[in-house]
């Protein structure tokens, strides 16, 4: 925050701010909660659910936080009477076209419609009528969604818009029909997804779920195992999750510093191989036309070994480095340095280039 | 009145001939009359050559209730028929134009004149009166005068002039047109672009339709000002594709002005370069929203985002944008020409100038007028609209379409202009007025707006999409005798999360039918739910029929057409209903032939 040059009091309390930042944004960094449905900070702000409303002093008609820049010396209240009936009426509405099934909901306990119907005591009654009879979509291999636990927040079609820039899905229809959707409600496939898993990735509810991990245990259930993912050299930061010994689904946290929370389709569904029988576990040699299990270091001595041979018998210019698009930075610089200075080979390259 | 004379060669010289040919006129037929003119008159060898350019293709004048309407103006007389179809022309170019003697029977009754008479007709009068479609007679009236003036001026001074006219935006809200000129001027973000809306997605509504056929150079005149105030060198106009014709008028006219240097490069011979663009629209009411309709210009979903920031400094394409409705902007060259003392003549202190409304439901005469800002509800509805059809009582009227709210009878000497409209809780909105009698049920009428709304909204927020839909429930199982103690409370609670809650003016606006509703004339929504009554007799659910022994002559067809045994008959027994067997149906109440059944 270099340039804190307003000054702002939520809930009386004194903020200091820079003119570019939200109400939210600064609400954040003061700690002082506000709740949201439509808001991911990967996104530009949407303004769309209006659960952040807040009152501003001399402005009649409260403001969404997640949109309003802040100016000097604004007062912000976060927790008035009249928010919070307009919020507990929204979510009140909410519920009224919602299945409300969460003993069987796959996003039970982290569910904000679950957690916020819970704070603020709504059960979605006393507003009621039509409510949606839509059909599960689980037509592809990673992605369930389920419809009539959607709240139309526009998060997962902006993620693939904003973000992943796939533009598999959009809002469709208008007003009690819009529903976000592949174009022509087709299935998700190869040709129009992705498949990263993003739209789930931000999704505030149980409508989007990763589809290998359903039924096999819920977020309070499961450990969460911080890694870095191994498939390529962004080195994004992810959870596995864990359950009983076994990876049950792989998520994110916003706070992942390369990454923010954004993963690929292999970082986030790429995990079968951990708990595969073909998985290699131990180095093998070739003796004849079998492979053999050898310890590491009989492994390593044997590469040493044989690029001894071939730098004496045939000279440097005969072997070289090959490395991996998965490995970092670091890694390739290592690999390249090892093959100049110890081979006294140029021969170094990368499958990088595809 | 007609005057006879014999026909000379001199008085059929300045034999013009108008026929109404605005979207109502085309859609009552005027084709088909002017189609016959033209063949009736070249008929008639000598007129044959005078018959071309006396075909004049007017815009509308208003009295849409009366189409097809004709001028004929022979001998400087001017003489109009209403209702013309083909038919009818032999006769009229028989016993008018050849003997100069007027088909009186066919002639406009003392309530045209009437119509007319008591407006003020300063953006009106040019519609019906030039040929839209050709800019010299747009020019003969002073048209492009304004312009080719404030091109001379410093923009500034062209703010300044707008803004001491008091005019204010005629498409709903009523903020200050210079004001709003002057925020984007002053943003220092450049390209700047103006944009026209002429969305007029409103139910009812239509007089932007009607301004834009009529007189097409009077809005590329007032972007031309604009554009020229507040610096920009590109303008939209946005309208909806469902205007065919108006779209093809404002292609005429822009071309046209586009060939005089109006509109290109070095305007006017200035080194002000500005042209126009016009954008259709898919008939979306949100998309008249001013955030939405950038958005559908720039190709996206048409969804409204918060403001601030307001389109004045982050528009179209995130630049400085000033929106104008089409009348706004149709009043420009007439302040810039005239000057902002003369306009402000016109209508109230702080409600300058005049507005158009399309006046209908229960009135004698509807269509469009035109009046000052601050006349009396009273003087619309009875000298201008004539009154209540059939002389049944007035109830309320309702002003602003959807977003806007009831007024019932008593206020009706309020003065009609933007803050008293308002403070009353309704709305200016973009001029509908719809007259109602006491036959319209008012739970029924919010409910009408409610189903607009619901099906408009376009789903971004929650109070709006879903709150309408429950909205627009509750009134629906009120006027089906289902509603239960509480509804009204719970609507009221309901309007204020979705007014207050909303995030554009569709969704704020939203709940003001209901709520004015319920302010004047809760009791109605009271007798629904508790005593399952409509007073007004609308609810086709809740209508209680009864069986008059006065007039029942025991003919027994209602006997006869009840589906479910509610009527209890014999020969030479008056007819008695069973009244909880009968399910409303309705069909003895048609199938009594001397209405017996109440
Ligand atoms: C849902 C909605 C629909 C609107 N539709 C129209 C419209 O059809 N025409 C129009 O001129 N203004 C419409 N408006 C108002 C515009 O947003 C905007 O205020 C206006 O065009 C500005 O022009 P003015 O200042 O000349 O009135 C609409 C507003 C809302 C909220
Ligand atoms: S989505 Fe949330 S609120 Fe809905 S059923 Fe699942 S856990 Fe419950
Ligand atoms: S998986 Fe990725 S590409 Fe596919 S819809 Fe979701 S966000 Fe878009
Ligand atoms: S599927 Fe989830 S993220 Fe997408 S709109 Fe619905 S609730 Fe929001
Ligand atoms: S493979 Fe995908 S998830 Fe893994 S590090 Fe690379 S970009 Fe990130
Ligand atoms: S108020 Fe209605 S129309 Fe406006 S953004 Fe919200 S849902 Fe869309
Ligand atoms: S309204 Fe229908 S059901 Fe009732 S008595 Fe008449 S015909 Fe029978
Ligand atoms: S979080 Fe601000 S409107 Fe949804």
């Amino acid at each position: 925050m270099s340039d804190n040059t307003l000054k702002v009091k939520i809930n009386g309390k004194q903020i200091e701010c820079s003119p570019h930042e939200t109400i939210l944004q600064v609400a954040k960094r003061g700690n002082v909660y506000i709740p949201t449905l439509c808001h991911d900070d990967r996104l530009e702000p949407y303004g769309g659910c209006r659960l952040c409303l807040v009152k501003v002093d001399r402005i009649p008609r409260p403001l969404p936080a997640c949109t309003t820049p802040v100016a000097d010396n604004m007062e912000i209240l976060t927790e008035t009477d009249e928010i919070r009936k307009i919020r507990a009426n929204i979510i009140d509405l909410l519920l009224s076209n919602h299945p409300n099934d969460c003993m069987r909901c796959e996003a039970t306990g982290s569910c904000t419609l679950q957690d916020l119907s819970y704070e603020y005591n709504v059960k979605g009654a006393r507003f009621y009528g039509e409510k949606w009879n839509l059909p599960i979509r689980d037509d592809n291999p990673f992605i369930t969604f389920e419809p009539n636990k959607c709240i139309l927040c526009g998060r997962c079609t902006r993620i693939c818009n904003e973000v992943v820039m796939a533009g598999t899905i959009e809002l469709t229809g208008r007003g009690f029909r819009a529903l976000p959707d592949t174009s022509f409600g087709k299935p998700r496939t190869l040709k129009n997804c992705e498949f990263c898993g993003q739209c789930v990735s931000t999704c505030p509810t149980g409508a989007l779920t990763d589809k290998k991990g359903r039924g096999k245990g819920r977020s309070f259930e499961l450990k969460k195992v911080r890694t870095t993912c191994s498939y390529c050299g962004t080195g994004c930061n992810f959870d596995l999750n864990v359950k009983e010994g076994k990876v049950v689904k792989v998520t994110s946290a916003y706070d992942a510093p390369v990454n923010h929370g954004n993963l690929c389709i292999k970082g986030r569904y790429g995990y079968d191989f951990i708990h595969s029988f073909e998985r290699i576990k131990h180095p093998l040699i070739r003796k004849g036309d079998r492979m053999h299990t050898v310890s590491w270091d009989e492994a390593l001595d044997h590469v040493a070994d044989s690029f001894r041979k071939l730098l004496k018998k045939h000279g440097p210019g005969s072997v070289g480095g090959f490395s991996s698009s998965r490995c970092t930075n670091e890694e390739n610089f290592l690999l390249s340095k090892f093959v100049r200075t110890v081979f006294r080979s140029n021969n170094v390259d990368n499958c990088a280039r595809v | 009145m007609p005057v006879k004379t014999k026909t000379k060669k001199s008085d059929l010289k300045s034999l013009t001939i108008r026929v109404c040919v605005g979207t109502g006129g085309l859609a009552a037929g005027s084709q088909g009359v002017i189609d016959e003119f033209t063949n009736q008159l070249k008929a008639r060898k000598i007129k044959a050559t005078i018959v071309k350019k006396c075909v004049n293709k007017t815009g509308c004048r208003g009295f849409c209730a009366k189409d097809v309407l004709v001028d004929v103006i022979r001998n400087k007389k001017t003489e109009t028929y209403q209702l013309i179809t083909p038919e009818m022309v032999n006769t009229i170019v028989e016993e008018h134009i050849v003997k100069g003697e007027p088909v009186e029977k066919w002639l406009v009754g003392p309530e045209y004149h009437e119509f007319h008479n008591r407006q003020t007709k300063i953006l009106l009068h040019q519609c019906g009166q030039i040929d839209p479609e050709d800019i010299d007679a747009y020019i003969a009236i002073d048209g492009y005068k304004a312009a080719k003036k404030s091109l001379t001026l410093d923009p500034l001074e062209v703010i300044e002039e707008v803004r001491n006219s008091g005019l204010r935006g005629r498409g709903g809200a009523g903020f200050s047109c210079g004001m709003k000129w002057d925020f984007c001027r002053r943003t220092p973000v450049t390209p700047r672009y103006i944009i026209c809306n002429a969305d007029e997605g409103d139910p009812g509504a239509f007089m932007d339709r009607s301004i834009i056929e009529g007189n097409p150079h009077a809005v590329i005149e007032g972007m031309i000002i604009g554009g020229y105030a507040i610096g920009a060198e590109l303008g939209y106009v946005y309208i909806r594709a469902e205007y065919p014709l108006a779209v093809e008028r404002l292609r005429i006219a822009l071309d046209q002005a586009r060939e005089k240097n109006y509109l290109g490069k070095n305007i006017f011979k200035s080194s002000y370069n500005f042209d126009i663009k016009i954008k259709l629209g898919a008939g979306a009411f949100v998309c008249g929203e001013s955030t939405a309709l950038m958005r559908s210009i720039e190709g996206k979903r048409g969804m409204p985002r918060p403001t601030p920031p307001r389109s004045v400094t982050r528009g179209l394409y995130d630049k400085p944008t000033a929106l104008n409705n089409v009348e706004t902007l149709a009043n420009v060259p007439l302040i810039m020409l005239k000057g902002a003392d003369w306009f402000t003549s016109f209508g109230t202190k702080k409600n300058t100038g005049t507005k158009v409304f399309a006046l209908t439901g229960k009135c004698k005469n509807t269509g469009l007028i035109e009046v000052p800002l601050g006349m009396s509800l009273k003087e619309i509805i009875y000298d201008i609209g004539g009154g209540v059809e059939k002389n049944r009582e007035l109830k309320a009227v309702q002003t602003g379409g959807p977003s806007g709210g009831c007024i019932p009878a008593k206020h009706i000497d309020m003065p009609v202009d933007f803050d008293s409209l308002t403070k009353i809780g309704s709305m200016m909105g973009s001029g509908g007025m719809v007259v109602m009698d006491d036959t319209t049920c008012m739970v029924d009428m919010a409910k009408f707006f409610l189903t607009f709304t619901e099906d408009e909204s376009c789903g971004k927020c929650v109070p709006c999409r879903v709150g309408t839909k429950r909205m627009l429930e509750m009134l629906t199982r009120i006027t089906e005798g289902k509603g239960k103690k509480g509804d009204i409370e719970l609507l009221l609670e309901l309007a204020d999360t979705i007014r207050l809650g909303s995030l554009c003016g569709l969704g704020r606006s939203a709940p003001y039918p209901v709520m004015s509703t319920i302010n004047f004339f809760r009791h109605e929504y009271e007798s629904h739910i508790n005593d399952g009554i409509c007073p007004a007799g609308a609810c086709k659910s809740l209508r209680q029929y009864l069986i008059s022994e006065e007039f029942c002559k025991k003919c027994g067809k209602c006997f006869r057409v009840c589906p479910t045994e509610a009527i209890i008959w014999e020969k030479k027994q008056f007819a008695q209903l069973d009244k909880s067997k009968c399910i409303k149906c309705g069909s003895c109440y048609d199938a009594c032939p001397f209405g017996a059944i109440l």
